[in-house]
């Protein structure tokens, strides 16, 4: 007999542990999908976990990692405030796609001129799309209680049949012999978000990912707002009488979250991404989710968390390239990751008692 | 210019590490493919693999070859060419339009590697494109609807406004009403290259608008099942034969037929006559085929079916062969002139008779 007994208190240790737990147990488990197609299990392991950071070629994929991590991190980063007071953004989709086609938007709008302004202007215009897009939701559930997990996510639905018929109509390339897909942010140097650092992968972005993990941080754990954003999350109505305005902070949470999304949008058509296409987000919005829940809610977790999500899609393409793994089964390998983290969470909140079951 | 010339140091270090291996054994020629879908899509991806499939079986140890599926187009893209590259191949295959911009970066890096890049426009010394004249199929298919259809509405399941499409749906209303001057063409947009839920939903609603022939210009068999169901409405198999549905609903198919291309270009790696170029081949290069008409047609619009085709082939007849008027009633081509290559490959109008709304 097997029984669960809440804890008084989540615990601290379960809560850090859980989530190498759940590497572990995808690691095994993946193994044993990886067996069943026939492939080696430990040298797939090897291909996704090491290849990229150790193996050859490394410094090319280190630097990947970062490209691929910043935009994560990034988003998970706000919406992990959101999360901690218990409102829930799940359409940073919706909100990076619009950062990118505001911010992109400047750009082609007053293409060819080149002037320094430019790029800060777009990143700008990035966030204040993000923002504008996370706030519709928070309007709506402010004036008329509606849920804002539904109302962000159907916003993403919208986002990108916008972002559709910018592809194919009015940021379509003129130079472009009628193909949908704008011109090319690369090769419009005021415009681009290169590299800042040759070989390493670090643009712009990467940067403005570490400063919102701390800047998170910061409030989060070493600011009174933060204090209160988490009560808020933990015990709202104890949080109503210690003074916190419940509408200021959906307000407050949605634009944060909305703002940061947008930047990272903006931050990938400017950058590694290059042009507005109809298939330009490729899921970074709900993948940050994942992020944020793997990092524990805890800038340093998100970051460490963003970098770990980023290595299963780069090793994953090297194990497909390498070993010829269907891109499924890498699907379904970083899916587990979710699935085990989520079902060891149960250890955080409570205790398994095997033997006789609790008292009647 | 620091990142390239890291980058190239890298392939140098990696070709003289496999010059150090014995001479006598001599390195096979390695060919890398990247697929936008799963290679079991059985249609555009399947295709392209088929051809991959073709040159291991013409070549055997004189090439490897390897792949990676559902490759996101983008950064994502970009780092599997570059991946590719990295790992010493020495041919790759691009085979997604939007992978254009990716390919043009990484084979700016890596000027000793030789890429072909499927229906973009993009060329560069180490850069070829080829295409297949799909339109001409639609002539065919155009044709057997008009004679079939008792609605007199034809279905047309599009997938992104772009010019192959676009010169598809012309095609197949031009020889529509060659046939049946009533004919009445619907387009719904699926945004999407392949999305079997999409693709049903689409197909769903043509139906019951009374349609009796569905075309399609997107890859899963998914409309094929719907209209099976619904008993009356034909269908063509895309991409690939999709001949699990003849007779009925899948009376004939236009197949992508990258076999021949493919061995080509590989035989001219080995003979070290690759060149750059642009490749635009039809049914009489074998790059289109026509799969078998189905008994569900009538001898005689089989019979009219097949003198079109080898028209088409021997080049005695044009698909797009005036006189013929835009959309708008403005004249296009004139009596007995016929469309340029050039020209077709940024159509961006509807022909005269179409109704519908062409998306900008």
């Amino acid at each position: 007999m097997i029984t669960l007994i809440k804890r008084p208190t989540p615990s601290k240790t379960w809560s850090w542990a859980t989530p190498i737990v759940a590497i572990l147990a995808t690691m095994i488990a993946g193994g044993f999908l990886f067996a069943a197609l026939g492939k080696n299990p430990v040298e797939a392991i090897r291909v996704i976990f090491w290849d990229p950071l150790f193996g050859p070629n490394a410094a090319y994929f280190r630097g990947q990692l970062l490209v691929k991590a910043a935009p994560l991190i990034l988003i998970a980063a706000g919406l992990a405030v959101g999360f901690r007071a218990g409102i829930w953004n799940i359409g940073a989709e919706g909100q990076y796609i619009i950062g990118a086609i505001c911010g992109a938007g400047l750009a082609l709008a007053v293409y060819p001129a080149e002037s320094v302004w430019l790029f800060p202007a777009m990143v700008v215009l990035g966030a204040l799309g993000g923002l504008l897009w996370g706030m519709i939701p928070a309007l709506l559930k402010i004036w008329f209680n509606t849920s804002e997990i539904l109302v962000s996510l159907m916003l993403v639905y919208v986002a990108q049949n916008l972002l559709a018929y910018m592809a194919f109509g009015p940021m379509k390339n003129p130079q472009g012999f009628g193909f949908p897909g704008s011109r090319n942010l690369q090769q419009y140097a005021s415009a681009h978000n290169p590299e800042l650092i040759a070989g390493t992968g670090a643009h712009w972005g990467v940067m403005a990912a570490i400063v919102a993990v701390i800047a998170t941080y910061i409030l989060m754990h070493r600011h009174l707002a933060g204090f209160r954003i988490r009560v808020a999350g933990e015990a709202p109505r104890a949080a109503r009488f210690a003074g916190v305005n419940p509408s200021r902070l959906v307000m407050v949470c949605l634009m944060l979250s909305g703002a940061l999304a947008g930047m990272a949008g903006l931050f990938e058509v400017a950058g590694p991404n290059g042009q507005i296409t109809d298939g330009f987000n490729s899921g970074y919005g709900f993948t940050a989710i994942i992020v944020a829940f793997l990092g524990r809610l805890h800038p340093i977790g998100i970051l460490l968390a963003g970098l770990l999500m980023a290595l299963t899609y780069i090793g994953g393409d090297m194990a497909q390239l390498m070993l010829q793994l269907p891109a499924a089964a890498i699907q379904v390998f970083q899916g587990m990751l979710l699935f085990f983290l989520l079902g060891f969470d149960v250890l955080t909140n409570y205790r398994i008692r095997i033997g006789k079951g609790a008292k009647a | 210019m620091k990142r390239r010339s890291f980058l190239i140091t890298t392939a140098a270090t990696a070709m003289i590490a496999s010059a150090g291996l014995p001479a006598f054994a001599e390195e096979p020629l390695k060919v890398g493919f990247i697929y936008v879908g799963p290679v079991g899509d059985m249609g555009w991806s399947y295709q392209h693999d088929q051809g991959r499939q073709a040159i291991e079986a013409e070549y055997g140890d004189k090439v490897q070859t390897t792949f990676m599926e559902s490759v996101p187009e983008g950064p994502d893209a970009e780092r599997a060419l570059t991946q590719l590259a990295l790992e010493g191949n020495n041919l790759i295959f691009a085979t997604s339009f939007g992978y254009m911009d990716a390919v043009m970066n990484v084979a700016a890096k890596f000027p000793d590697v030789k890429f072909e890049h499927a229906t973009g426009y993009k060329t560069a010394d180490n850069v070829a494109v080829y295409d297949a004249k799909f339109f001409q199929g639609r002539a065919i298919q155009g044709t057997i609807a008009g004679r079939m259809t008792k609605s007199n509405k034809i279905g047309y399941i599009a997938s992104f406004p772009i010019p192959e499409v676009i010169q598809g749906i012309n095609s197949a209303y031009l020889h529509a009403k060659k046939v049946n001057p009533d004919v009445e063409m619907k387009v719904v947009w699926a945004y999407t290259w392949f999305d079997p839920a999409k693709e049903a939903d689409a197909a769903a609603a043509l139906i019951a608008e009374g349609v009796d022939v569905v075309m399609q210009h997107t890859d899963s068999t998914a409309p094929q099942a719907k209209a099976q169901e619904a008993g009356n409405v034909i269908t063509f198999g895309q991409a690939s034969d999709m001949g699990a549905f003849a007779p009925m609903p899948r009376v004939t198919s236009t197949i992508d037929n990258w076999a021949p291309y493919y061995v080509q270009r590989v035989g001219a790696m080995l003979d070290g006559s690759w060149a750059s170029g642009a490749t635009w081949g039809g049914i009489d290069t074998g790059m289109v085929e026509i799969g078998e008409i189905s008994d569900a047609v009538p001898a005689e619009v089989k019979a009219e079916a097949l003198a079109l085709k080898d028209a088409i082939a021997a080049g005695t007849y044009h698909p797009f062969t005036g006189p013929l008027n835009k959309q708008d009633g403005s004249a296009w081509l004139a009596e007995g002139v016929t469309a340029e290559d050039g020209e077709l490959a940024g159509m961006n109008f509807y022909v005269e008779g179409i109704t519908a709304e062409l998306p900008q």
